[in-house]
């Protein structure tokens, strides 16, 4: 990676707000295409910011996305407000999801996301706790 | 390939004002899908994306891959703000009244003949 120094930052995400959905992403991916990042990093790093913002959106009241893009690896933490995941093995599984049919009508809730978010991060960590919230972690690694 | 020749020969009616998103950009494929997630994992840069979704969303995706346009098949009309999205990002989109099968089929046959053609 040509970067030498760190850049850092956050996007709120409002729960629901589907207008919205991909700004933070697309921001994200702007900012990395500026500083230098290899397109195929942009590329996995942006594909998987995507779904955790989808998330965000539609299960949870709010959440935010941080970024550090260090030279080395770009760091993603989705943090949102709940209502947290009972069973994470089950929500891993491809085609696995709880979305409501309007959801599913428009493309999104087809169990792909979370799979989507561990395929294209070298490192992927999920944390989430019924009735509080969910966080993922993930590491991107040119 | 360029989008343009494309929308001439399967007949795609441009949505997006002609002094929007032109329609001059090169064209490496196409991908069909109507679940965002496939489309996102599985499409490729210069893609021409073949759906019948018509929300919003759809212009996020295809900004977020780069892909070439979307056509919108079966005679689907998107949203106002799907529309209005397209034009401030910059992605064209064209509908078309055939449906995703003979789209898709009509287009993989023109961009092979083109390919062999070298």
């Amino acid at each position: 990676m040509k970067i030498d120094k760190t850049y850092e930052g956050s996007f709120h995400i409002v729960g629901g707000d589907f207008s919205r959905a991909g700004e933070a992403s697309t921001e994200l991916k702007t900012i990395m295409l500026s500083v230098g990042i290899e397109d195929e990093v942009v590329r996995r790093v942006a594909i998987a910011t995507f779904e955790a913002e989808m998330n965000i959106i539609i299960y949870t009241p709010a959440g935010i996305l941080r970024y550090s893009i260090s030279p080395g690896e770009i760091r993603i933490i989705a943090e949102d407000m709940g209502p947290g995941i009972e069973d994470i093995e089950l929500a891993m599984q491809k085609g696995y999801s709880t979305a409501p049919d309007w959801v599913r009508e428009m493309g999104w809730g087809a169990g792909m996301g979370l799979p989507n978010m561990k395929k294209n991060a070298d490192i992927f960590r999920i944390d989430s706790v019924v009735g509080e919230g969910t966080t993922v972690e993930m590491i991107i690694k040119p | 390939m360029k989008l343009k020749e494309i929308a001439e020969i399967l007949s795609l009616k441009p949505l997006t004002p002609a002094e929007g998103p032109d329609l001059e950009r090169e064209v490496s494929g196409a991908y069909v899908g109507d679940l965002l997630s496939d489309v996102m994992a599985n499409s490729e840069d210069g893609n021409i994306w073949i759906t019948l979704q018509t929300h919003v969303n759809i212009v996020a995706v295809a900004t977020l891959k780069n892909l070439s346009a979307i056509v919108i098949v079966n005679g689907r009309m998107p949203e106002s703000d799907t529309l209005d999205r397209a034009v401030s990002e910059d992605i064209p989109i064209l509908l078309t009244g055939k449906s995703a099968f003979e789209t898709a089929g009509k287009l993989y046959r023109i961009l092979n003949a083109r390919n062999l053609q070298g």
